[in-house]
């Protein structure tokens, strides 16, 4: 069954015909994903590579074709009004793959989505998520967002993290490793963000398609020790978990908007001793994060 | 991105923010005019990004970069000392800074100190205000030790501050009347300024109550949310890269996401946690990684030549990690931007390159065929001890 998207999920694309929209929206079709729908206000009544149906407002692509899911590649001032547009327009899910909104934007955003509560943010500034499909290069399957999709198979391991490679990574690792996923989900690199490690670790503990849980997390935040916290008496199943940042100085954004050591809060050595304080193995580098995941499972 | 205390005053000025008057001086000429315009006790500050100003000691031997002056001439003779010389304080190291900008104040007799401070709280999802009766200290020890001396306020993020919490804030802070009046209206105006400008954090500290019953910011420092800037003019305006580390500074030409550190292997990684991740897997196998640096997911030949460049630029820097994911991007592309980066930098230190992902065959088959004097790596931990290996030999 996987997590929140499947082979028959019908997604629409806000701002498919940018370049960069574009190409991910290309990759998600020849991967065989039921792209139904693209959003470009100005734009409506174009087809998209000559089959999708390309409309002014979410509201329109949502009535037209059934897409429950919406994919944001819109530039950063327009981003939070496009989230808007699609929880308005009915979507259960929306992933913000933009990098760059500001924080106020998504402060405002969130509290305004508390209006929403059947529609789930995923992101922003996050790679997406995939369910494999169970075809050749896992073909077949359902991705939004931008992670490459050949890089899966189907299978047993549920992945959520905050980083785009570092998911890549140990999607590759597990794929090696002869084992598949059931769902990837990128959560996304920013200080505000729709979903969070917990919720997913959640909807894992719930799926019976998922066996066992990677959790890739790094500095910046409390998400990730308060995810432990409920998966110490909650979670059944076997977790891996990976921190990147230990030798990030403090008080420096490294890189992602929110992985920033601040007021002594957020390093990488107290969200590793949360994790193992809450039972879960935790590898030392990010090349062991497959084979820790195995030792997770065989414990 | 920090500012200048000159700056945080025009900034306050702007949003009405009491605080003492204060000009801003590039000449000593300049600094005795601003100084007859102030008036009445008189106070000079070097400007600089670091603390611990009061206590250095410029290169001259001239110490102090905070004095108290008697009179315009007096500024105007300490601005001479000053201006074009490099102070040296407990947070610039050794090397010092530059002064190329004095602020002339008006000094201020203190009653009270306060501290009062705006944040972005990740946590709550929305601004917190932090006050405190415990001013001029360190915030986070009065935390740990005294709890009970800070008030928490968050602010509702579509609301905005309210009146009720200008009131309850004064009150906590034990000024009353005329004074509580005051304060309320500084702080609506801080928190007006704190979202009209996209800050992270500011913090005023201290707040003071002077002994004439005026309520003043006296000192603010400010953080700006860096994704904002692109409709901040006027902040984006106020960056000084003269008081950032020359590689950033370069690296943030090419859109690199750069950060200099101290150790001597240096590395270049798509992705900004896979590149924590590599420092950290250097550390792990012994060596200690010289920058944080994403190349970004769709990184051009420009961009990892400058990326090159800069690495290079850093004399500590004894062999390089090169470590991709190319997930959607071509791993041939970036074997080619590689090695175009190479011949035109040249090399002479050791290089570790692993590839993995989309076309990585062809992409190892071009490295390997490029003569360059290069290792190639077949994961991302025998890439780490070969570069820890090769830069110890």
């Amino acid at each position: 069954m996987a997590i929140l998207v499947d082979e028959n999920t019908k997604v629409l694309i806000q701002g498919i015909t940018g370049s960069y929209g574009g190409r991910h929206a290309k990759l998600s079709l020849d991967y065989g994903t039921q792209v139904t729908a693209g959003v470009t206000p100005g734009k409506g009544g174009q087809l998209f590579e000559g089959r999708v149906p390309i409309f002014d407002t979410v509201s329109q692509a949502v009535r037209e074709t059934g897409a429950t899911v919406s994919t944001i590649f819109v530039p950063p001032p327009f981003a939070g009004d496009a989230i808007l547009e699609a929880a308005d327009a009915g979507c259960e899910l929306v992933v913000c793959i933009t990098e760059g909104i500001p924080v106020v934007d998504m402060m405002r955003v969130k509290a305004a989505l508390n209006d929403y509560p059947n529609c789930r943010l995923i992101g922003p500034n996050c790679p997406g998520l995939v369910t494999p499909g169970r075809g050749e290069n896992s073909h077949g399957g359902c991705r939004i967002g931008i992670a490459p999709g050949y890089i899966h198979r189907r299978g047993g391991v549920g992945i959520v993290s905050r980083s785009g490679t570092l998911t890549y990574e140990a999607v590759w690792q597990i794929t090696n490793l002869g084992m598949g996923q059931s769902t990837c989900v990128g959560i996304g690199g920013d200080p505000i963000n729709g979903t969070s490690h917990l919720d997913v670790l959640k909807l894992f503990n719930e799926d019976p398609e998922t066996e066992a849980i990677i959790m890739i997390g790094e500095i910046g935040g409390t998400r990730e020790e308060e995810a432990a916290a409920w998966a110490k008496d909650h979670c059944k199943k076997p977790i891996a978990g990976f921190i990147a940042g230990a030798t990030a100085p403090p008080g420096r954004r490294m890189g992602h908007a929110g992985a920033i050591i601040s007021g002594g809060q957020g390093t990488a050595a107290a969200k590793k001793e949360a994790l193992r304080e809450a039972g879960i193995l935790v590898a030392e580098t990010p090349a062991e994060i497959g084979a820790t995941l195995v030792k997770a499972m065989n414990k | 991105m920090n500012i200048h205390e000159y700056q945080a005053k025009q900034l306050f000025d702007e949003f009405q923010v009491a605080s003492p008057k204060g000009k801003v001086a590039e000449t000593a000429e300049q600094a005795r005019q601003a100084a007859l315009e102030i008036g009445q006790n008189l106070v000079i500050k070097a400007q600089i990004h670091a603390g611990g100003r009061g206590k250095g000691t410029f290169k001259s031997g001239f110490q102090g970069g905070v004095h108290l002056c008697s009179s315009p001439e007096d500024v105007e003779a300490k601005a001479r000392q000053m201006l074009g010389q490099v102070l040296v304080t407990h947070q610039t190291g050794p090397e010092g800074k530059l002064v190329s900008k004095v602020m002339v104040a008006e000094s201020v007799e203190i009653a009270r100190e306060l501290y009062f401070a705006i944040v972005m709280d990740r946590a709550t999802e929305r601004p917190v205000i932090m006050a405190s009766t415990a001013g001029g200290m360190d915030i986070e020890e009065v935390a740990h030790h005294t709890p009970e001396k800070i008030l928490r306020e968050p602010v509702h993020p579509l609301l905005g501050f309210q009146p009720y919490q200008g009131r309850k804030l004064a009150a906590f802070l034990g000024l009353t009347g005329s004074q509580a009046a005051a304060a309320a209206k500084l702080f609506t105006n801080l928190y007006n300024l704190f979202i009209a400008k996209d800050c992270s954090l500011v913090e005023v500290n201290p707040l003071v109550v002077t002994t004439g019953g005026d309520v003043l910011a006296l000192d603010a420092k400010f953080n700006f949310d860096d994704n904002a800037l692109y409709r901040q003019k006027q902040v984006a305006a106020m960056r000084d890269v003269t008081e950032e580390d020359p590689r950033e500074v370069a690296a943030s030409e090419y859109s690199l996401n750069y950060i200099g550190l101290d150790g001597n292997i240096a590395c270049l990684v798509n992705g900004a946690g896979l590149a924590m991740a590599t420092m950290d897997i250097i550390k792990f196998y012994g060596g200690e990684p010289a920058n944080f640096l994403d190349v970004g997911g769709g990184a051009s030949k420009e961009q990892v030549t400058a990326a090159f460049k800069i690495i290079l630029g850093d004399p500590n820097v004894k062999g390089i990690l090169i470590n991709i994911f190319g997930g959607i991007m071509d791993c041939n592309v970036i074997a080619e931007g590689v090695i175009a980066a190479v011949k035109e930098v040249g090399l002479s230190l050791p290089l570790v390159v692993r590839l993995e992902g989309n076309n990585v065959a062809m992409g190892k088959q071009t490295l390997a065929a490029s003569g360059l004097n290069l290792v190639s790596a077949d994961n991302l931990a025998d890439a780490a001890s070969k570069i820890v290996k090769a830069i110890a030999a």
